[in-house]
């Protein structure tokens, strides 16, 4: 293993989101305090409890779920993107590093990156409200758990995408509309019988039930089943991941 | 006779390259590479250059063929073999906002050894970068650019570098710095590979010559072997009486009479079986055409290339 180039690796994606700090914590923080502004204390002191928790606390989880998954993509994704397009990954190429050494470098930044931003926006958020922790350690574990295959997922878009447009429109077009209707601000109970059904086939809904999970003890769906679709997930992507470089696909001619 | 045998540090066999829309950019390349030498793979644009390169490095797959680097399989053991080599490509593309240090340092890393502050001050001060080492790449020259390039391709301590057309698009002060570079490199040991379409920059670099065009080795030669070897002659007489017309007698040679009829100009080919040579003299001779002085030139390495380029169309 060629750990001098995972670590060469974290090091300098690390690094570059120390000079683009403003958009990497301090936007999403400010996003997520006008989303806590609005739906927490401006309409949620007109909305009841749900599940028993009050609305305030109710929509954290979904809050941090929904900037995890977006960040967590557009990081990996504008890291390995990047160099792509710069031409700088020539040398990660000709470099004596595995796929797996190049994904954990990568990945590991963007998904580090982004669990510091979901502790920051938890940390912002108890500073408001009252907010239990049942499960601490759970929480952690779907915090990363999530940050790792959102960050595999936006890895592949990455290299997938050919242009600057690719690269913003599955997040704008896929995974907001996922994140919002995944039960960021409701519970998927509170749906009509077929839309709930039609939920369960977004991939987020587990997520963000999971996670709730952590807090509250009460979620949309069992917490054992959040955790095996979790897993799916990141092993569907790691298993395309290492197509892409058995093959070579968008990366060599 | 013949000097030991060591093995190639660079052993191409067989190496095809057809890309994904069907287009045959390398037809089966053989070529071995001596450890320290310094080769220059001349050839037009679009020769194959780059994708030769690319498939040494490991930037594009291979079609066809075997490349071992230092005894390892570029496919099968790729990491050895990868560890071995430095690369400046063609294109100048660094990371705008990173230090000269830290762009060299992160090469190091990437290549698998261990954080050496003192190579990477060697290196940067080997390339006059020591006093750039904290400004960030965006800030600097071009030529400045391609020196951090080798620079980063030298971090790892490789025992093989690429440099893909180093002095393409830089005014001739920035190719002499170029080649004083290579130079240095020369008395370090490594094992220097560019690419050029300069003929007279193969020339001035290195020891032994490739020519590719249109994706065939048409052939390597030692330098000065492929100067003497391959050249097109030319023997000029300069005359003791001035003629009107060359004598029907020596039709049957390729000579050109100057303007003033002063000299006469033989052309031939020295890779031919005869020259010529000896029965021009004796015709002359017979024919009473006598000469006070005589002359030969060497064709230079561009004539050479170009003739050959032509050939293979
Ligand atoms: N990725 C690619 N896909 C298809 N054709 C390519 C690709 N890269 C290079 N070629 C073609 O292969 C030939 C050789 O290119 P290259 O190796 O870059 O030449 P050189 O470096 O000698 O100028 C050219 O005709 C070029 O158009
Ligand atoms: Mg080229």
């Amino acid at each position: 293993m060629n750990i001098h180039a995972v670590a060469a690796i974290y090091k300098f994606e690390m690094a570059r989101a120390w000079r683009t700090v403003m958009q990497s914590v301090i936007s999403p923080v400010i996003s997520t305090s006008l989303y806590f502004i609005v739906f927490g204390a401006a309409i949620g002191s007109r909305i009841q409890e749900v599940d028993g928790i009050a609305y305030g606390a109710f929509i954290v989880p979904g809050l941090i779920m929904l900037q995890l998954l977006t960040q967590s993509i557009s990081n990996a994704a504008f890291g390995i993107y990047f160099p792509r397009f710069a031409g700088t990954i020539y040398e990660v190429l000709s470099a004596p590093v595995s796929a797996f050494e190049v994904v954990l470098g990568y990945v590991g930044a963007a998904a580090t990156k982004s669990i510091i931003l979901g502790l920051i926006i938890l940390g912002t958020a108890m500073a408001f409200i009252d907010l239990p922790i049942a499960h601490p350690i759970l929480m952690l574990v779907f915090l990363v758990l999530t940050a790792v295959t959102f960050a595999l997922f936006g890895f592949i878009i990455g290299i997938w995408a050919d242009g600057f447009e690719k690269l913003q429109l599955v997040p704008l077009l896929v995974v907001t509309p996922l994140a919002f209707l995944g039960g960021s601000f409701y519970s998927i109970d509170m749906l009509p019988p077929f839309w709930r059904d039609v939920s369960l086939a977004n991939p987020v809904v587990y997520l963000i039930s999971g996670f709730r999970w952590a807090f509250f003890e009460s979620s949309d769906v069992s917490i054992v089943v959040s955790l095996t679709m979790t897993l799916v997930f990141m092993g569907l992507a790691l298993a395309f991941i290492s197509w892409i470089f058995k093959t070579g696909w968008r990366m060599k001619p | 006779m013949s000097s030991v045998q060591t093995p190639p540090i660079l052993s191409i066999q067989g190496v095809s390259k057809t890309y994904e829309g069907g287009f045959q950019a390398l037809h089966t390349v053989d070529l071995d590479i001596k450890k320290g030498e310094i080769f220059a793979l001349l050839g037009p644009n679009g020769a194959g250059k780059t994708t030769l390169i690319s498939l040494i490095c490991g930037l594009a797959r291979l079609s066809e063929g075997t490349i071992t680097v230092d005894g390892h399989d570029v496919v099968k053991d790729y990491r050895a073999a990868r560890a071995k080599i430095g690369l400046v490509p063609q294109e100048l593309t660094t990371d705008a906002f990173e230090t000269v240090h830290n762009t060299v340092s992160f090469s190091r890393g990437l290549f698998g050894k261990p954080k050496d502050p003192a190579v990477v001050e060697r290196v940067l001060k080997s390339l006059t970068l020591w006093e750039k080492r904290d400004s960030q790449l965006r800030q600097l020259s071009g030529g400045m650019k391609r020196r951090v390039l080798i620079a980063k391709a030298l971090a790892h301590e490789p025992d093989i570098l690429f440099l893909d057309e180093p002095t393409a698009g830089v005014d001739v002060s920035l190719r002499r710095e170029m080649w004083a570079v290579v130079g240095d490199l020369r008395k370090t040991g490594v094992t220097v590979i560019l690419t050029t379409h300069y003929i007279e920059e193969a020339e001035m670099m290195a020891d032994r010559i490739g020519v590719i065009a249109g994706g065939k080795l048409i052939l390597v030669e030692d330098k000065a072997e492929l100067m003497q070897k391959l050249g097109h002659k030319e023997l000029t007489l300069v005359l003791q009486e001035p003629l009107t017309t060359i004598p029907p007698a020596l039709s049957e040679f390729d000579l050109a009479l100057s303007e003033d009829g002063q000299s006469l100009t033989y052309s031939y080919d020295t890779r031919a079986e005869r020259t010529g040579i000896g029965s021009l003299m004796r015709l002359l001779a017979e024919n009473g055409v006598r000469f006070k002085d005589i002359a030969t030139k060497q064709s230079t390495l561009e004539e050479i290339f170009v003739g050959l380029v032509e050939e293979t169309r």
